[in-house]
């Protein structure tokens, strides 16, 4: 049975049935319906919700519930992850596993309160400081708001890393239907790294504080290591009209729904494009657009920013297609009309 | 023969990496031995700071994690209010829980968290070198106050326990200290006390333990005991500051 829910909804929803056991978060707009509808679920569930005194609390409060193996997540919007990125470091270096989900936001400073893509950089790139990667997960519907907030969970604890889900202001405030078709998960198997009182075994520690000659030299290349694995294995896209391709749009989220419909008006009025949309932002979709990319071929990459993606679309073609961009940032909306008019231009010309 | 005394089973059997005459030996041992003494090592989850107590994790022979500086009570929060059946604590100095985590601290202690919190206040930044901490004494040469902390422009040193003491929510708060055995037999009654108040379910409770930092400081272990007794103390009197376990009951 369908649910005609907002995307910021349906994202509690799968959390909750993924076992969520407890949330923390603090209000900013255009995320405020995660905490508000978690204070009344979670405490009839008999779960955690706290309502923190600010974003690094929240942050570090599911750092320590999260350290004793419970499934815990925080929720914000752009200015408040700048603040999560310390407990997010943290998380990355102490190997703790997390759910930080981003409904973005127009930036910088305090910006505005639409929809935007402008923190991508700050979500693949590592975002804190130190060395590291989150996986970054990419909805573009209330459904994939449901769905990748069940499997975020189980990604977490598979490679104990936070995992951030990129939404932005639009599909979290847009009501759609949703299948709530996933099961209930409740019995978690005790981890040996869980902190749960050192009852008939040895005590534990989690720390990212490595003083010891090498040691930190060592954790460094271990994670390294967890990140090919990810890279190896958990890359997701979905591609779109790809028969006959002359130009593939690349675009995630919001913008990949705008960027379909062009590509299907696309295709009626003589352009042949196809779309490429990245689920997994980090592990990028590299190797496929790679083995896409050649010389009558071209990329127009289209996001709500002024330009960020597409240098790890650059990046991945590596120089054997042209690589175009669309983009606007700030709160307005790209239109369908915008990117088919871009598509039609780009496909003519001739220069890289 | 009877043996009378013998390393707390709460605390590894290693070599401590505190300076000569450093305070934190005793306190982490009189914490040690409170844990045992209320049989808590196999439920405990203690939450290190950032600073010279990073180290705890080290020496405790419980479950500890890290938290980021200033932090502590915020992660202790998750803890507890996911595992309220396992005994929380952090362990935390004068610049994590009174300078850069001092939102975290009077947030945990104003929704009642019921966790306690182990706070030694040597009167300035030790790991990074003696630079001048909230508690540090007006007049106190530090590394950052070279000619002494001076109000107009450091401010004044905070008195965390009579702030904390003003909020509805916190049940035990007491100033000890760790410079004569005298008080640190004192010190081990109060932190009791302080476990018993959680593990009686009755709430938030701290307490501040002024302790020494001699290399900090640039004095003699001794010297610093005396400086303690005859300085310190005097702008940081000892005492039970607030005390409603009885009312809570």
């Amino acid at each position: 049975m369908k649910k005609l829910l907002k995307g910021n909804v349906a994202l509690c929803e799968g959390a909750v049935a993924a076992g969520l056991g407890s949330y923390f978060g603090y209000p900013i707009t255009p995320q405020n319906e995660i905490p508000s509808y978690l204070s009344r679920r979670m405490l009839e569930l008999g779960k955690v919700f706290v309502q923190a005194e600010s974003e690094i609390a929240a942050a570090n409060m599911v750092l320590g519930a999260a350290v004793t193996g419970v499934r815990a997540m925080t929720s914000s919007s752009s200015p408040g992850i700048s603040l999560k990125q310390e407990a997010i470091s943290y998380m990355a270096g102490m190997q703790v596993p997390a759910l930080i989900v981003n409904v973005q936001r127009g930036g910088p400073g305090l910006g505005n309160i639409s929809g935007s893509q402008s923190d991508y950089f700050q979500a693949v790139k590592g975002g804190g400081h130190g060395d590291y990667k989150v996986i970054v997960l990419s909805p573009n519907s209330a459904q994939e708001m449901y769905e990748m907030a069940y499997d975020a969970f189980d990604l977490a604890e598979k490679y104990r890393t936070p995992v951030i889900i990129l939404a932005d202001g639009i599909i979290g405030q847009m009501m759609e239907p949703v299948d709530l078709n996933r099961y209930e998960k409740k019995d978690f198997v005790d981890q040996d790294w869980w902190l749960n009182g050192a009852k008939g075994r040895e005590p534990r520690s989690i720390k990212s504080l490595l003083m010891k000659d090498g040691v930190l030299e060592q954790h460094n290349v271990e994670l390294q290591k967890k990140y090919q694995t990810i890279s190896e294995n958990e890359v997701e896209c979905e591609l779109y009209m790809m028969e006959n391709v002359d130009i593939v749009v690349v675009a995630y989220g919001i913008s990949s729904r705008i960027a379909k419909s062009a590509v299907k008006y696309a295709r009626k009025n003589g352009v042949n494009a196809g779309l490429l949309r990245p689920k997994t932002l980090w592990p990028f979709p590299s190797k496929i657009i790679n083995s896409l990319a050649k010389p009558n071929l071209k990329f127009l990459v289209v996001e709500m920013n002024h330009g960020q993606m597409v240098e790890d679309v650059k990046l991945a073609v590596n120089g054997k297609s042209a690589v175009r961009f669309f983009g606007k940032a700030g709160g307005g909306l790209i239109t369908e009309h915008e990117i088919f008019e871009k598509l039609k231009k780009d496909q003519k010309s001739d220069i890289l | 023969m009877k043996k009378l005394l013998s390393r707390p089973k709460s605390l590894k059997d290693v070599v401590f990496s505190y300076c000569p005459g450093c305070g934190h030996g005793i306190i982490q041992r009189i914490v040690a031995e409170s844990i045992d003494d209320l049989d808590l090592r196999e439920k405990t989850i203690a939450v290190a700071p950032v600073g010279c107590a990073v180290f705890a994790y080290d020496y405790f022979n419980f479950d500890v994690t890290e938290a980021p500086h200033g932090r502590p009570p915020a992660v202790a929060t998750g803890i507890k209010r996911t595992n309220p059946d396992k005994f929380v604590f952090t362990y935390q100095g004068d610049g994590d829980i009174a300078a850069i985590g001092i939102a975290e601290t009077i947030h945990a202690a104003n929704r009642g968290e019921n966790i306690t919190i182990i706070f030694v206040n040597n009167a300035n930044y030790g790991m990074t070198g003696g630079q001048m901490a909230p508690t540090s004494l007006i007049g106190q040469v530090t590394e950052t106050t070279p000619f002494g902390r001076d109000p107009k422009n450091d401010g004044y040193p905070i008195k965390l326990c009579e702030l904390l003491s003003k909020l509805e929510a916190t049940v035990y708060l007491e100033r000890v200290s760790v410079h004569n055995p005298q008080n640190i037999m004192n010190a081990k009654r109060a932190i009791r006390k302080a476990f018993q108040c959680q593990i009686d379910q009755k709430g938030f409770s701290l307490i501040e333990i002024i302790s020494n930092c001699p290399i900090g400081w640039s004095m003699t272990p001794l010297a610093s005991m005396k400086w303690i007794e005859e300085v310190f103390l005097k702008s940081f009197p000892l005492g039970v500051i607030k005390d409603k376990t009885q009312l809570n009951a």
